[in-house]
């Protein structure tokens, strides 16, 4: 054809506010160091059972004439080498790490994620709505949030008993007033924008205001919190479980493994709590790296 | 003003009686205590002797009245285990904890004020992002690992410091204190290191927060075109208006502290009362815990009023707006 055609620039890529947020993100190296460090222990910690060396919790495959074996050491009869050590129960403390740090998790995302539904719902009624309905739910926040989140924690597991569930029970109740408040906030802010009064003026349900109008943007502050409450919770499911008050002693989380090797650690043997205690604060700077940064990013304020 | 104190008294009195409803029934369904109590050989007819004798046979609203109408004459019955009063158990315990949290928190002050005001005045310098980041470690490790890296270090590695228990103590009246003694201060220093880490993260940031907002204002502009020396502007203006946050994120503080001790006092077996608390919830010792936490809800409440009033003290602008 001879008529002449533009070239369209192909290097350049459509601005999203998705891509500006990763360029953006992506800035920062120490944010992007946690990322990795993120990934780099979830993944494992998911595929524990198919890529830890040995079964930590099937008593069959523990060998007790291995117990208490330095880092490095070679088991005698299978030959596999316990690169962090073993217990006093003869357990690879690699294994038992990658299985406790997918506990760890596992409560942790589950009760963020819960914390998260159940807080931005109270917090997006409560703003949306407002009058006595607020004042309610705020107060009941206020008080909430107003007591050391150890102390509720302890008395929900002293009440409620031992147990995976439970602790993610204790931990919900702990966190959904933290999110409650932050959307509150923001929700109120956002409430009085146009496309609101747009959307009332169209005669949209309120469930639809909230859900499809409301709630996507007050997403940037929810989404910061919820990295940082990851950290968190992570953090709080290991106080309860090295007090003896959180998981059971089946299915041991990081804060556990800690706990059963503090009493061998004042005799030398350090590794049985130092390695979980490392994978530990590992997985909770690397969050709060990226949560750090993100509020950087998204907090409204800056991006003006 | 009283207009306000009195309406805040009775908001307290209000959840501190909620605060005890809901721990007294959440603490009525756990575990039967009398199973921990007698020997496995008993008879059901002592089994039910020893729950009349605890008044445990009683409908819960009848317990509950009882417990209230006993706990407000600062009876809250005897521990299950050693059958002292669990209020005079709690409170031979106090000055432990209380020593523990006041070093530890006077050690935050001492060292989170002057870092969060370097890192306030220059904000972009590599020191000052050094210390924010290094805060973000302090507040977002658990306590009790940061418990364990230092007895590692300091008491097994090292070997300079003692990793538990409390040390020699100086009775002075009733309460015993390791302050007094070298003994004393060895013990201490670890778990109050441990406690006062975090709270100095929290600190640091505060400041620096209360820094940067007071820096652009323009009293401090005027002062600077003054003349006077930095030092006196560092000193007196800025100072004198960054106090206000601190003081009240240091007030409540204090009271996080004294819960966040139970972790502390678990990791160092310093034998303060967030100790006790914990060894009750593992031996079911039901009156002890409930004692404890309606004394936590008491102090936790009364430390909010006292802050809020501190605040209204302190802040002319705060006292505007109640008045409003």
């Amino acid at each position: 054809m001879s008529t002449p055609t533009t070239v369209l620039p192909t290097t350049t890529v459509e601005e999203t506010p998705f891509r500006r947020f990763v360029v953006q993100f992506r800035e920062n190296k120490l944010a992007m160091a946690g990322l990795i460090l993120m990934i780099l222990l979830a993944i494992p910690a998911f595929a524990a059972p198919w890529i830890a060396p040995q079964n930590p919790y099937d008593i069959g495959a523990l060998d007790i004439l291995d117990s208490q074996m330095p880092p490095g050491s070679v088991a005698e009869v299978s030959g596999i080498t316990y690169w962090l050590g073993t217990d006093s129960q003869a357990r690879d403390v690699l294994s038992a790490v990658l299985y406790g740090m997918r506990t760890s998790l596992l409560v942790a995302f589950l009760s963020v994620t819960v914390s998260l539904l159940i807080g931005s719902t109270v917090g997006l009624c409560a703003a949306y709505f407002g009058g006595w309905l607020d004042a309610l739910l705020m107060r009941i926040v206020d008080i909430q949030l107003s007591f050391p989140a150890i102390l509720v924690a302890l008395v929900m597991l002293s009440v409620l008993g031992q147990g995976l569930d439970k602790v993610i029970i204790a931990l919900i109740i702990v966190q959904w007033a933290y999110f409650a408040r932050t959307v509150r906030g923001t929700a109120l802010v956002e409430r009085n924008r146009e496309y609101i009064l747009a959307a009332r003026c169209l005669s949209l349900g309120w469930r639809r205001i909230i859900a499809r109008h409301l709630l996507p943007n007050c997403l940037p502050p929810l989404i910061v919190i919820a990295t940082i409450d990851l950290a968190n919770a992570i953090a709080l499911e290991a106080t309860l479980s090295f007090l003896g008050v959180g998981v059971p002693v089946t299915q041991p989380s990081l804060g556990m493994l800690i706990a059963n090797g503090f009493e061998f650690m004042l005799s030398g043997q350090y590794w049985i709590s130092f390695f979980p205690g490392i994978a530990l604060a590992l997985s909770i700077v690397g969050i709060n790296l990226v949560g750090d940064h993100l509020r950087d990013i998204l907090n409204p304020r800056n991006a003006l | 003003m009283p207009v306000f104190i009195i309406n805040r008294l009775f908001q307290a009195l209000g959840v501190i009686l909620v605060m005890s409803v809901l721990v007294f029934v959440g603490l009525y369904l756990i575990g039967d205590p009398t199973s921990m109590l007698v020997s496995p050989e008993a008879t059901e007819i002592e089994r039910q002797a020893l729950r009349k004798a605890l008044g445990l046979d009683q409908s819960i609203w009848v317990q509950y009245l009882t417990f209230l109408e006993n706990a407000v004459q600062g009876d809250f019955g005897r521990s299950f285990l050693t059958g002292q009063p669990a209020l005079q158990l709690i409170i031979e315990r106090m000055p432990a904890t209380v020593e523990l949290v006041i070093v530890a928190m006077t050690f935050s002050v001492l060292v989170g004020v002057p870092l969060g005001i370097l890192a306030g005045l220059r904000p972009k310098a590599p020191s000052s992002k050094a210390i924010m980041t290094g805060s973000i470690l302090g507040f977002s490790l658990p306590n009790f690992w940061i418990g364990l890296m230092l007895i590692m270090l300091f008491a097994v590695y090292l070997g300079v410091l003692p990793a538990s228990a409390r040390g020699e103590t100086v009775s002075v009246g009733p309460v015993a204190l390791s302050i007094l003694t070298v003994d004393g201060w060895q013990h201490l220093a670890l778990p109050a290191l441990t406690l006062g880490l975090a709270k100095a993260a929290l600190m640091i940031r505060v400041t620096r927060a209360a820094t940067r907002e007071v820096l652009p204002m323009d009293y401090i502009k005027f002062a600077r075109a003054k003349g006077l020396r930095p030092s006196r502007i560092l000193n007196v203006h800025l100072l004198k208006n960054i106090l206000i946050p601190i003081i009240t994120v240091a007030g409540l503080e204090f009271g996080q502290a004294i819960a966040f001790a139970v972790v502390t006092e678990s990791v160092f077996s310093w034998p303060g009362m967030g100790k006790l608390l914990i060894d009750s919830i593992i031996t079911l010792d039901r009156p002890v815990v409930v004692a404890y936490l309606i004394m936590m809800v008491f102090f936790l409440v009364i430390l909010n009023l006292v802050v809020d009033i501190l605040y209204m003290a302190i802040d002319p602008s705060a006292r505007e707006k109640v008045r409003d």
